[in-house]
């Protein structure tokens, strides 16, 4: 039997009803959004179910929304069920103000590395990391780079003055 | 009574320095004769990190052959090595590597930028990337070019020559370096 869409929808909805939200299929791919305070309960059963077997966590990653205010962050899930090659988008949305998440480094180990790359670009705190630290900038950062509230050039440079370069 | 066979009749020889010569001696400064010395026998450390770095191999292959200024002893020790050659991004997480390496340089060192990176970040002008080597170093040459050929780093090479050439053996010693030195924070 293979795994289409609507079943493991169906599956989704029969066990957590009305809190999962805006299910779509962009290219073929189930997305959908979770509450955050749900996210490892709905990874939780989509890992554990015998028919849905996700136990794969192909990607995490974050976006940042400036306008949705109060959801600002998303946090991206990709799973992969390996045995019927499926996979599924989960999104939860986080206000930036306060943005924390439960971390899935005790259901994927690989979430490790993926959720301090989210912290280090995005500030996403992941409530339970062993060891939420910035992973690729330098430790001396003060801020989280891929935010869209701040400029992409360096500031601290000097030698691009306004004249030059429309600064 | 000329040889039969003749090898090498092209070989060009490195001008004496000025000085007074006679019978059997020949005088002149510890500058000019160290200087001219130095400059004919660069070592240099390739610290190359991306494309700038392709270029130097070229430079140094046989085509351009960097061995005729001398420099044909690249070696992958800071600790001999006299000429230090960045070629390429360098990311702010390599910056202090990089001031590393300059550190572990025994004095007298040089230092080339090649490339529109490694003297200014170039066209990567965001959050990750130093913006400029003398940031976090004193650089003595910039060449510029994203890459620059390698006609442009020989020329580069050039000029560090130049400067090696002609620069006081006193220079090392003058409060003005010394401050140039405790600007970057290295005593």
């Amino acid at each position: 039997m293979s795994l289409t869409n609507d079943y493991i929808k169906q599956r989704l909805v029969e066990k957590f009803g009305e809190e999962l939200t805006s299910f779509e299929e962009p290219f073929g791919l189930l997305s959908f959004t979770a509450p955050a305070a749900l996210n490892l309960k709905v990874m939780q059963f989509l890992y554990d179910d015998e028919e849905l077997q996700f136990r794969f966590l192909t990607d995490l990653t974050a976006v940042h929304y400036p306008n949705q205010v109060g959801a600002e962050l998303a946090v991206v899930y990709h799973l992969y069920n390996f045995r019927e090659k499926v996979r599924l988008r989960l999104k939860i949305f986080v206000p930036v103000a306060a943005p924390k998440v439960f971390t899935a480094t005790k259901l994927f180990e690989s979430a490790n590395w993926m959720e301090r790359e989210s912290y280090d670009f995005y500030g996403v705190e992941f409530v339970g990391h062993p060891n939420l630290k910035r992973i690729l900038n330098v430790d001396e950062m003060t801020y989280f780079p891929m935010r869209k509230e701040f400029p992409l050039e360096d500031q601290t440079r000097v030698d691009k003055d306004d004249e030059m370069f429309g600064r | 009574m000329a040889r039969p066979v003749q090898f090498n009749e092209k070989v060009k020889m490195v001008e004496i320095p000025k000085g007074y010569s006679g019978e059997g001696f020949f005088a002149t400064t510890f500058d000019k004769a160290i200087g001219a010395a130095r400059k004919n026998s660069i070592w240099p450390l390739p610290f190359a990190t991306s494309c700038c770095g392709i270029e130097f191999m070229a430079t140094a292959a046989s085509h351009y052959d960097l061995a005729r200024f001398g420099a044909e002893r690249m070696a992958f020790t800071p600790r001999q090595c006299d000429l230090l050659m960045v070629m390429g991004t360098i990311a702010k997480k390599m910056g202090p590597v990089l001031r590393q390496v300059y550190l572990q340089m025994a004095e007298p060192r040089w230092v080339i930028a090649v490339g529109a990176c490694a003297s200014s970040g170039g066209v990567f002008d965001t959050y990750s990337v130093l913006q400029g080597i003398d940031q976090v170093i004193p650089v003595d040459v910039y060449v510029p070019g994203c890459p620059p050929r390698p006609e442009a780093i020989l020329d580069g090479f050039m000029r560090i020559q130049e400067l090696v050439g002609q620069e006081s053996l006193r220079r090392r010693h003058s409060d003005r370096y010394k401050d140039l030195m405790n600007s970057y924070g290295i005593q």
